[in-house]
């Protein structure tokens, strides 16, 4: 039983890493850098909140 | 008094300069003590037993209260000021506000390096634990254990990566189960009653009180960290609590008293099941004090529920340590400490993802290829090199910042006492750690020295420094 049990940690180690890979691949193409690097320390997201709450 | 007023409830003080993905503020408090004490937790089940064969159960009872002096002491400032820079990077953030650009380069590496040798630590750990559920459980032969190492710390950087909410609510429940099953192996122990199988009088009377004496008390001192290690972590969730200065001073000084409590408490139960030579050997011996201390009791249902304690603990360390190092990373990216490329936030999931995937690789590379116990003393060197930052920090921040001047969260009481206190302990646990790893202080201080002329005389260069001040704080007093 451990031995299968192993081998499904091997394969749901993967299955993790290649989603996250993917989703960043697809991510940084479809988005500008601008954009994603736009984030400015202690700010408020612009796009939802304003200044004064 | 400045316009800027961190309690108001009518404007955050914050002002927008283009931010259009930033990230998300969503934490409470309890979120805040879910990510303090869920890094700090593993601790009790583990590691701070060698305090005990530094120096005998008395001994670790001693190091476990002065270090609990000194990690509340820790936990206050950082409350005060923290509450004030309500940004991403923690004592990073500090850094470069109140002290200045190589200092805070320091401490965001000694963040770094801290929380993600700890995640790998956390991840050996978990590899050796599902090893013994196979053992227990008539596996016929030895389990490899790098799947699940793998798995742990893949799987976690995953659930950082989806997104902070999700993340720090999974915390909060294996966090309160593993303080829980503490509580219960407590009560289980009845120590007020007469039958109790606790033998504190057996085991800690004659040459066990103190065996090697008021030396072994100083030894103890640098495995006395464990039961608090990484509580100042819950400042790295400065930028994604809805409420940063009730949620951070509320939800730190929560977590050290909640640690408080489990210390004592661990302390109590596994010195009163077992004797100080097994428990104080943490390799041949209690590996996993709780846990063996719940076999003493002769309870499966016992054994089950700190079995997956120690589990719970050690995953919400691992996870807390992800969650926290990809913030000190992030920030420095965002302020061009680092490569701005590191400074970008995930537009859905608003983590910082880049960062996240980046330190997967660095922890598992460690995970897999060095010892535990180095890999552990190199966090708590990095670690206690941060905590010694922090009064330098609080008392320029009061000099340049007095109480009239900024409005905190929270003001931690009897100033400058904490600080000088703290500043006091962390002396003794250098010295402490010196007796017993001088080598790898010496090298690790090596290490800092060397970046640190990396930084000023190459990286600062990109820096852009005015963009780097972004609380909108009076001048400092004197300036």
């Amino acid at each position: 039983m451990w031995t299968l049990i192993e081998y499904g940690a091997w394969a749901l180690s993967a299955l993790f890493a290649l989603h996250m890979i993917y989703d960043w691949y697809r991510t940084d193409t479809t988005y500008s850098e601008e954009v994603l690097t736009s984030s400015r320390e202690g700010e408020i997201e612009a796009m939802t909140e304003e200044h004064r709450i | 008094m400045a316009d800027f007023d961190i309690t108001s409830k009518s404007m955050d003080g914050i002002a927008s300069h283009g931010t259009k993905v930033g990230l998300a503020r969503v934490l409470g408090p309890a979120h805040v003590w879910a990510l303090g004490v869920g890094i700090v937790l593993v601790g009790e089940y583990m590691g701070w037993n060698f305090a005990v064969g530094k120096g005998g159960a008395y001994a670790a009872l001693i190091a476990c209260w002065f270090a609990g002096i000194l990690y509340s002491c820790v936990a206050m400032i950082d409350s005060e000021v923290t509450s004030t820079v309500a940004a991403a990077g923690g004592q990073y953030t500090q850094a470069k506000h109140i002290v200045g650009p190589l200092m805070a380069f320091n401490v965001g590496l000694y963040l770094v390096f801290a929380y993600t040798m700890l995640e790998a630590g956390n991840a050996i750990t978990l590899g050796y634990l599902i090893s013994v559920a196979a053992d227990m459980t008539g596996a016929t032969q030895a389990l490899d254990q790098r799947p699940f190492i793998i798995l742990s710390i893949v799987f976690l950087a995953w659930l950082n990566y989806r997104g902070v909410l999700a993340t720090l609510t999974f915390n909060l429940v294996i966090t309160a189960f593993a303080f829980c099953a503490i509580l219960v192996l407590f009560v289980a122990s009845a120590p007020w009653s007469a039958d109790s199988p606790l033998a504190h009088a057996e085991l800690m009377s004659g040459q066990a009180a103190l065996p090697y004496g008021w030396l072994g008390v100083l030894a103890a001192m640098h495995f006395g960290l464990w039961f608090y290690l990484g509580i100042e972590g819950t400042t790295q969730a400065a930028e994604e609590v809805r409420s940063p200065a009730r949620s951070l001073p509320f939800g730190t000084l929560a977590g050290i008293m909640t640690l408080l409590i489990a210390a004592t408490l661990t302390w109590y139960i596994c010195v009163g099941f077992l004797p100080w030579e097994y428990l104080g050997d943490g390799v041949n011996g209690a590996v996993a004090p709780l846990f063996s201390a719940a076999q003493m009791t002769g309870s499966n249902a016992l054994v089950i529920i700190l079995g997956f304690g120690t589990l719970f603990a050690t995953l919400a360390s691992a996870n807390g340590c992800i969650n926290d190092a990809s913030r000190a990373w992030f920030s420095m990216g965002r302020d061009h400490y680092l490569p701005q490329w590191f400074g970008a936030v995930h537009p859905t999931y608003r983590t910082p993802y880049r960062s996240i995937i980046f330190l997967v690789p660095i922890a598992l590379i460690f995970a897999l290829g060095a010892p535990l116990d180095q890999v552990i003393t190199f966090s708590i060197l990095s670690g206690l090199l941060g905590y010694t930052f922090m009064p330098i920090n609080i008392i320029l921040f009061r000099r340049k910042w007095p109480l009239d001047t900024i409005k905190r969260g929270y003001v931690h009481p009897f100033h400058p006492i904490p600080a000088l206190v703290l500043l006091a302990l962390c002396s003794l646990t250098y010295f402490a750690v010196f007796l017993g790893y001088g080598t790898q202080l010496i090298a690790m201080v090596s290490f800092y020295i060397v970046v640190s002329l990396w930084f000023h005389f190459w990286r600062y260069r990109f820096v852009k420094r005015a963009d780097q001040f972004t609380m909108p704080w009076p001048k400092p007093r004197g300036y």
